[in-house]
C-alpha cells in the first residue's frame, strides 16, 4: 500500500485492516502518534486525515490510501512551529506531555474549521481528548492564544 | 524457574508492591547459552553511550564530580536519580543548580534516572525531590562555584574576593580579565568535595529559582520528538506480548504453547505462571498469544459488592494501639453535646497513567540494559537482580522522561517482562502495556473503610475524635486540629486486589473522612464551616491557606444560587498546606452534579517555579475531581470489569469547572514538593458543597458515580 503521510509518500508493507496507529508508529517510526487506549476514546492517537482529526487507532489502514495523513511530525512546516505548538509552548502547558501530540492535531483540526471558536466550542471539540495529568485549563487559553494569532 | 506475583499486604506506605521472579544462578547461565552475540548499533534518538561502560564507576557522592560535570564548552551536566513524569521536576532541579551556579539556565542539561550514570536514588515519590535532592544539588553547585572562583585566584594571582561569576562566565574585577567556567575548569571532573557548610544564596537573590522558566525541552514535545520508552525502538527488537491469568490470584494448569511455536519467528517463554511471546511484529506477536491455550486455576475472591464488609473484617490494628492517643477518647465522646458518628467507604481507583507501564531489555552477553517507565529506576534494578542472578552492577536501568505515574508507577513489570523475553529470543525486546492490562494488572489506590466518632461542644470546640482506617493506609491521618481526647488507628488489610502508592498516598481518603466530619460538626453547631475550622485550629500554615482561599473564593459574603452550594476543604502533607473552595450545581431532576468553581490555595515553602507550581496544583486538583466524583475500579470474582477509559470515566473538557489556584510564596520556609498535597482538598471541598445544596451527607469516594440520588 501506498500512504500519503506529511506530504510523502510511503510504501507499506501493512496489512489493509491493520490499524493506521500501528502502521504509523512501528513500521514507519513515526512515533509522535500515541497509544492511550485502542478504542478511539482517548485522542493521544489523533492523526488529521484530508485535514480532520480521527483517531488513528480505529482507523484501518486501508481506508486512508489516496488521502492526505498529517501526523504530529508534519505540523511544523519548513522547520517553523504551527501557531498551535507555539501557544502551547508559550503557555507552558504541558506536565508529562504524553497528550500533547493529540492535543495539537485536535486543536489544529478545530481552528481549521473554526478560526474563532468559543470556549464552549473548544470544549466541545476536545472532549474525546484525555490529558490524564489535568492540563484542560491551559489547553483551552492555549488555543484561544492561537486562535488570536 | 518460579514466578511469584506478591500482592503487597502492608500499608502502601510501608512498602511497595513487588513482582518477585526468581531463578538460580546455574540454571541462568544455562539458558543464557555461551555463544550469545548482539550487536549495538542503536539510533542516535536514544542518546548516545546506551550501553556505556558497566564497569566505569560512578564518582563517590560526597564529591562534586558524582552530581555535575563542566565540559570545555561550558555546558553544565547534572546528574540526578531522579526522575521526570511530568511533574517538571527536570526544570525546577536545572532552575536550582544554574542559580548557585551563576550559569545561564540553557546551559545546564539534566541526566535523570539512569542506574550507571546517576548516584543512587530510592526513587521519585512522596513529593521528596525538591525537599531532599534540591539542597543536596544546590550544595553541590555552591561548592562548584566557590571551586570555581579558587580556581580563578589561583589563575590570577589575586583575592578571592575580586572575582565573581556570571552567566557561566568568571570575572576578575580588578583588571577586567575574563574566563568562561568551560575552559577554567578545562574538562576536567570537578573531584572535589561538596561542602555541607557552603553559603548558599538566600531566596531573595534568586534571579533563576523563583521564576517560571519553561519545561525544558518543550518543542521535543510538541513536536513528537520526544522519545517515551513506548516510542523507542532497538536494531532487530522483537515485540513482546504476556499471556494475563483471567483473574486475580489463577494459577495456571495446563498449557499447550505449540500453536504459537510452530510460528515462524516466534518467541514463547513458559515459566510457572509467566507466558510470553515476542516476535518481529506487533500483529504476529497477538497471533502467537492466541494460538496459546492455556488453562487456569482460579479460587473465589471477594468482589466490589462486598469489598468493605470484608475489608473491615479481616483488618487488625497496625500495633494494636494509637501511640498519640490523648486523653479518654469515649468518655469525651459520651459526654459531648454534639456527636457525629459516620463511616466512609473509599473505592479503589487507578491511576490511569496516559502512557501505559512500557520497558524494553537488552542482554550483551551477561550484561542487560533496561529502558522502563518508573519512578524507581534503582528499585527496578534491584527488582532484576532479584530475578536474573547477575550483579546488580551489571544491570543498567535507563528511564526517559515517562508518560507520567502519579505514584502508580513504582515498579517495572513491563521492564522484567521484557528482560525475560529478550533472554530467550536472544534479541532486544519491548513490551507496552494494554490499557487494558494497565487498569487491571498494575495497582491500584487502596480501598478502604473509615469509621470517625467524633464530638464537639455547643460553641464549636472539638471535644473527641475516634478515627480509624481499614486498609486504605495511614498518610494524613492525624488530624490538624487540636484535641483534647483523640485516638486514631490504621488497621491493615489483606487487599483482594493488588494496591500501591497514589498522589497524596491514604491522605486522599484520610483528609476526605475527617474534612466531611469538620464540615458535619460545624453545621451541627450552627457554624460557619470555615469559622469552625479556624476556632479549632493553631497550626498557622494551615490558618494562612484556608484564609487565602476563603478570600479569593468570597467564602464570607457568597450566597450561592438555588441548588448550588458551596464546601471547604483543608490538609496538609509532607510539610505542604492545602485548603479548597468548591461550590457546585446540582440538577434536581437529573441528579447531576457539576462542580462550577474551585479556589485552591496551597504553601510548600519558598517558590522554585510559579508557573509549574500553578500548573501542578491545578491539576491536582482536576485529577482529584476524579476520585471525588466517579472514579471507582469495578469488580467481580477477581476480575476487573471496568478496565478501559470507556467504561472508567476520568475527567475531561466538559467536567472543567473555573479554577484559580493561590499561590502563597513564603521565602522563610525551605521549598518542598507539590505533586501530592494539592489534590487533598478537593473531594471534601465538592462533598460539603453538595451537602450545602442538598442536606444530603455523603459518605463514599467516589461520591456521584451515577449521579445524586435524590
Ligand atoms: S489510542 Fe486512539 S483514541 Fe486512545
Ligand atoms: S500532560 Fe500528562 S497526559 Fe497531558
Amino acid at each position: 500500500m501506498e500512504l500519503l503521510i506529511n506530504k510523502k509518500k510511503y510504501s507499506v508493507n501493512a496489512h489493509p485492516d491493520d490499524q493506521l496507529l500501528y502502521v504509523l508508529r512501528d513500521e514507519l517510526d513515526l512515533t509522535g502518534s500515541k497509544y492511550g487506549c485502542g478504542e478511539g476514546v482517548c485522542g493521544a492517537c489523533t492523526v488529521l486525515i484530508d485535514g480532520t482529526a480521527v483517531r488513528s487507532c480505529i482507523t484501518s489502514t486501508g481506508s486512508t490510501v489516496g488521502k492526505h495523513i498529517t501526523t504530529i511530525e508534519g505540523v511544523a512546516e519548513d522547520g517553523k512551529l504551527h501557531r498551535v505548538q507555539q501557544a502551547f509552548l508559550h503557555v507552558d502547558v504541558f506536565q508529562c506531555a504524553y497528550c500533547a501530540s493529540g492535543m495539537t492535531l485536535s486543536a489544529v483540526s478545530l481552528l481549521e474549521k473554526s478560526p474563532k471558536p468559543s470556549e464552549q466550542e473548544i470544549i466541545r471539540s476536545m472532549q474525546g481528548n484525555i490529558c490524564r495529568c489535568g492540563t484542560y485549563p491551559r489547553i483551552v487559553k492555549a488555543i484561544q492564544e492561537a486562535a488570536n494569532t | 524457574m518460579k514466578k511469584r506475583i506478591q500482592h503487597q499486604q502492608l500499608s502502601p506506605e510501608q512498602g511497595e508492591p513487588v513482582f518477585t521472579f526468581r531463578m538460580d544462578r546455574r540454571k541462568f547461565f544455562k539458558a543464557l547459552g555461551s555463544g550469545i552475540t548482539v550487536t549495538f548499533s542503536v539510533a542516535s534518538s536514544l542518546g548516545a553511550d546506551l550501553l556505556g561502560d558497566l564497569t566505569d564507576s560512578k564518582d563517590a557522592e560526597d564529591q562534586i564530580s558524582a552530581w555535575i560535570h563542566v565540559g570545555e564548552n561550558g555546558l553544565v551536566t547534572v546528574y540526578t536519580g531522579k526522575v521526570e513524569v511530568g511533574q517538571n521536576i527536570r526544570t525546577s532541579l536545572a532552575q536550582i543548580v544554574a542559580e548557585e551556579m551563576d550559569v545561564h539556565i540553557d546551559s545546564v542539561e539534566m541526566i535523570m534516572g539512569d542506574t550507571n550514570l546517576t548516584p543512587y536514588d530510592r526513587g521519585t515519590f512522596g513529593s521528596r525531590s525538591i525537599p531532599f535532592m534540591g539542597p543536596q544539588l544546590r550544595k553541590a553547585a555552591a561548592s562548584a562555584r566557590e571551586y570555581f572562583i579558587d580556581l580563578a585566584a589561583e589563575k590570577w594571582k589575586t583575592n578571592r574576593k575580586a572575582i565573581r561569576i556570571e552567566n557561566g562566565t568568571v570575572f576578575n574585577d580588578r583588571n577586567q580579565q575574563t574566563i568562561d567556567i568551560g575552559k577554567l575548569v578545562a574538562g576536567k571532573k570537578l573531584i572535589k568535595p561538596i561542602n555541607n557548610a557552603v553559603s548558599t544564596k538566600p531566596v531573595e537573590q534568586w534571579r533563576i529559582a523563583g521564576t517560571s522558566v519553561p519545561k525544558k525541552n518543550g518543542e521535543t514535545f510538541v513536536t513528537g520528538k520526544h522519545k517515551y520508552v513506548s516510542d523507542m525502538k532497538l536494531p532487530g527488537m522483537l515485540y513482546g506480548k504476556i499471556l494475563r491469568p483471567p483473574a486475580y490470584g489463577a494459577t495456571l494448569t495446563t498449557v499447550d504453547a505449540s500453536g504459537a511455536r510452530s510460528i515462524k519467528d516466534v518467541t514463547v517463554v513458559i515459566e510457572g505462571n509467566f507466558v510470553g511471546v515476542a516476535a518481529p511484529t506487533l500483529r504476529l506477536a497477538s497471533e502467537a498469544l492466541y494460538a496459546i491455550k492455556a488453562e487456569w486455576k482460579t479460587t473465589p475472591q471477594p468482589s466490589r459488592s462486598e469489598i468493605f464488609s470484608h475489608l473491615k473484617a479481616i483488618a487488625k490494628p497496625e500495633d494494636g494501639h494509637d501511640k498519640n492517643a490523648t486523653g479518654n477518647v469515649r468518655e469525651a465522646f459520651n459526654h459531648s453535646a454534639l456527636k457525629i458518628e459516620q463511616t466512609f467507604n473509599i473505592d479503589y481507583i487507578a491511576h490511569a497513567p496516559l502512557e501505559p507501564r512500557a520497558g524494553i531489555a537488552q542482554w550483551n552477553g551477561e550484561k542487560l540494559t533496561v529502558w522502563v517507565g518508573t519512578q524507581r529506576p534503582f528499585g527496578v534494578q534491584q527488582e532484576l537482580a532479584d530475578v536474573f542472578p547477575i550483579p546488580k552492577e551489571d544491570i543498567r536501568v535507563i528511564m526517559p522522561d515517562t508518560g507520567s505515574g502519579y505514584g502508580g508507577k513504582h515498579t517495572g513489570e513491563a521492564g522484567i517482562e521484557a528482560a525475560r523475553l529478550a533472554r530467550e529470543a536472544k534479541k532486544p525486546v519491548k513490551v507496552v502495556w494494554s490499557r487494558e492490562e494497565e487498569f487491571t494488572w498494575a495497582y491500584l489506590r487502596p480501598a478502604g473503610v473509615i469509621e470517625v466518632k467524633a464530638g464537639a461542644t455547643n460553641d464549636g470546640i472539638v471535644s473527641a475524635w475516634e478515627f480509624h482506617n481499614y486498609n486504605s493506609g495511614s498518610s494524613g491521618i492525624e488530624t490538624p486540629y487540636d484535641v483534647a481526647n483523640k485516638e486514631i488507628q490504621f488497621h491493615p488489610a489483606d487487599s483482594p486486589l493488588r494496591q500501591g502508592s497514589y498522589r497524596g498516598l491514604a491522605a486522599t481518603a484520610n483528609v476526605f473522612a475527617r474534612e466531611c466530619v469538620m464540615n458535619d460538626l460545624a453545621r451541627a453547631a450552627n457554624m460557619d464551616p470555615l469559622a469552625f475550622r479556624l476556632k479549632n485550629l493553631k497550626e498557622t500554615r494551615m490558618i494562612d491557606v484556608l484564609e487565602a482561599a476563603a478570600v479569593k473564593f468570597g467564602w464570607a459574603t457568597a450566597t450561592p444560587a438555588p441548588n448550588h452550594g458551596i464546601g471547604i476543604g483543608c490538609g496538609d502533607e509532607k510539610g505542604s498546606y492545602v485548603a479548597t473552595c468548591a461550590e457546585v450545581a446540582v440538577d434536581p431532576d437529573s441528579g447531576n452534579v457539576k462542580v462550577t468553581r474551585i479556589v485552591v490555595a496551597f504553601e510548600c515553602g519558598a517558590i522554585i517555579n510559579p508557573n509549574h507550581l500553578e500548573n501542578q496544583i491545578v491539576g491536582s486538583v482536576i485529577q482529584g475531581m476524579g476520585g471525588a466524583l466517579f472514579e471507582w475500579i469495578d469488580f467481580k470474582d477477581g476480575k476487573i470489569v471496568n478496565p478501559r477509559f470507556s467504561s472508567y470515566r476520568v475527567p475531561r473538557f466538559s467536567d472543567l469547572p473555573k479554577v484559580e489556584a493561590v499561590m502563597l510564596n513564603r521565602k522563610d520556609i525551605p521549598s518542598l514538593g507539590a505533586g501530592e498535597t494539592p489534590i487533598l482538598g478537593i473531594a471534601p471541598a465538592i462533598r460539603n458543597a453538595i451537602s450545602h445544596a442538598t442536606g444530603k451527607n455523603l459518605n463514599t469516594l467516589p461520591l456521584v458515580p451515577a449521579g445524586l440520588n435524590l
